[in-house]
């Protein structure tokens, strides 16, 4: 199984790069189609995406809902897209419905075909060093405080 | 330093290659500043300053204001940190998963 790669390249980035053993159309088609994105960006267990809306064209839009089944906690995100080179590159903004979530931040989806298999590199800049790192300690997700608070008493005790 | 800041220096901390580099060396054992400025191509004043930055986010322990007591790693934070990025990336882990699963279907459907 192909592992996934993280790494900070500057202090306001985050980038990751893995393999899927498929041709390039379909990552793309999964990265781009509301009904099959749905089904696999979820987060952590327990969530589902009630919401996902996309309107693919330089200038549209896309808008991600997602929602904890158990207590019915929901976190959302949306954006704009800037580039689009089909089935190799988008370049969007991005912005969780957050309110620590300063600026908006910078996408880039980058899809390269090799023999069949297709790697996949995504680098989302931030506003600042402090969103970068908020994300990554959140793990992109809600209870942001919850989260902080629970990493704190974990690694820091 | 309270925690939330210690954790943004270590971040801070680990963002630059030398760095890095450093603690990888250290990881090996404790080294004093001029060994540790060989390898890098650079003054010792510009590893002291790196140095002193690793110190400050709690990454090593040992310098103070000597030059030759050796400085050695304080696995303890960087635990905490590495420990970050994991759960950053098995939750991307855990998507991906879904996502070869998805590709999978597709794939049969063609």
């Amino acid at each position: 199984m192909s592992t996934l790669k993280v790494t900070m390249p500057s202090d306001r980035e985050i980038a990751m790069t893995r393999e899927f053993d498929a041709p390039r159309q379909l990552v793309w088609d999964a990265h781009t189609k509301a009904e099959l994105v749905r089904k696999w960006l979820l987060g952590p267990p327990g969530w589902s995406m009630p919401v996902c809306k996309i309107d693919l064209r330089v200038g549209g839009g896309f808008r991600y809902e997602w929602r904890k089944e158990s207590d019915g906690t929901t976190m959302a995100m949306g954006g704009t897209y800037k580039e689009i080179t089909p089935i190799e590159r988008i370049v969007s903004t991005e912005k969780f419905d957050d309110p620590w979530y300063e600026g908006e931040a910078v996408g880039t989806l980058v899809l390269r075909e090799q023999g069949g298999k297709t790697i996949l590199s995504t680098t989302v800049l931030y506003a600042s060093k402090t969103v970068r790192d908020s994300v990554l300690k959140a793990g992109m997700t809600t209870g942001v405080e919850q989260s902080y608070d629970r990493l704190e008493s974990e690694v820091l005790a | 330093m309270q925690s939330t800041a210690r954790l943004d220096a270590i971040f801070a901390a680990l963002a630059d290659p030398t760095r890095r580099a450093i603690l990888a060396r250290l990881a090996s054992g404790q080294a004093a500043v001029n060994e540790l400025a060989k390898p890098f191509d650079m003054s010792q004043p510009a590893i002291s300053k790196h140095l002193k930055v690793l110190e400050r986010a709690g990454l090593i322990s040992g310098g103070r204001d000597r030059q030759r007591r050796p400085r050695k790693l304080e696995p303890k934070p960087l635990a905490a940190a590495t420990k970050w990025l994991e759960r950053y990336r098995r939750l991307w882990e855990g998507n991906y998963q879904r996502l070869d699963i998805l590709l999978e279907e597709l794939k049969e459907k063609k």
